[in-house]
């Protein structure tokens, strides 16, 4: 049986302290956003920070504690922009027709 | 003649690369989670959409003690995550026994987030929260939340089972540790989902003051 199981890319060892200071990061990140909420800024503009701390958090777990950063690089072009793409796709709709939404409640 | 092509076709489909340079466990695992992304991102986005087409569309956390406590719970599963990517290490370094252990600490934060999250339902369903009806405003609330963090709940909910069966296999010395490193990523990924779930669901619904 030919196995493909068997682990090819084998990463560096990465130092424990490394994932410790990623995860107070991510902790940060998470009081910042409670921190707005708190604060009650204003609707669109806590969204606005509110989506760009998740994808910074969501960057900091896929390249760190998924290892993404250590794998080959064809991987990462072949993933992040294939589902960049989807999700992107999904939001032409959505985006647009908020304005139009937005408008007729105004 | 016949033989070396029925050779070279065996050796064909029976692999011999990898894409990407790594095992197909790990490969699909990473397409599952594209897949399950696409899946969350559609979720939320409908989510979204029905919350701004919905001119009364609720916003039925306080600050104290629904944000403090759903905090709690973020920080929950974060934990898991870092005891997950100790686990993960432990396992390259062949370290069966500290695995383990790091594997059941991720487990115990899986289940401890459940519970927290079970009791949070069970509290909002106590103040009226069903799936089609709320007392706040727009019905739809109720099939929105139950079913974005019901969703959640359940892949917190398999993962804490596979990480079980992983944990015993790996112990065992069944399982190698391209398995538990295939486990850390859906375990991860997990947690990357309720990093968008607790801003959208949560924190962008905190009642005024």
């Amino acid at each position: 049986m030919n196995d493909h199981g068997a682990t090819e890319g084998t990463h560096p060892a990465v130092p424990a302290k490394t994932f410790l200071w990623v995860w107070l990061a991510l902790v940060f990140f998470t009081g910042v956003e409670v921190y707005l909420g708190y604060i009650e800024l204003e609707p669109k503009l806590m969204l606005s920070i509110l989506m760009g701390l998740s994808v910074i958090k969501a960057g900091l777990i896929i390249f760190w504690f998924m290892h993404l950063k250590y794998e080959k690089p064809s991987l990462k072009f072949w993933l992040i922009p294939a589902t960049v793409f989807c999700i992107g796709m999904m939001l032409l709709v959505f985006f647009w027709d908020s304005f139009r939404l937005a408008a007729l409640r105004s | 003649m016949h033989d070396v092509n029925q050779e070279a076709m065996s050796s064909v489909w029976s692999g011999g690369a990898s894409p990407f340079a790594m095992g197909s466990k790990k490969l699909g695992m990473w397409l599952f989670i594209v897949s399950d992304s696409l899946t969350f991102s559609a979720l939320l986005i409908a989510y979204s959409y029905a919350r701004l087409n919905s001119p009364n569309w609720p916003r039925p956390f306080p600050f104290s003690p629904s944000i403090v406590f759903s905090t709690i719970m973020t920080v929950v599963l974060l934990a898991s995550s870092l005891t997950m990517v100790m686990g993960v290490a432990a396992a390259a370094r062949g370290d069966r026994g500290t695995t383990v252990k790091w594997i059941l600490a991720t487990m115990f934060f899986g289940t401890t987030f459940i519970v927290l999250h079970m009791r949070e339902w069970f509290h909002l369903i106590d103040e009226g929260l069903r799936l089609t009806s709320n007392p706040w405003g727009s019905p739809l609330f109720g099939a929105v939340f139950f079913g974005v963090t019901g969703l959640h709940m359940t892949h917190v909910a398999i993962g804490v089972i596979y990480l079980g069966i992983i944990s015993l296999g790996f112990g065992r010395g069944k399982f190698s540790s391209e398995d538990v490193e295939v486990s850390g990523l859906y375990w991860h990924f997990v947690d990357l989902v309720w990093m968008f779930v607790f801003p959208l669901v949560y924190i962008m619904s905190i009642s005024p003051k």
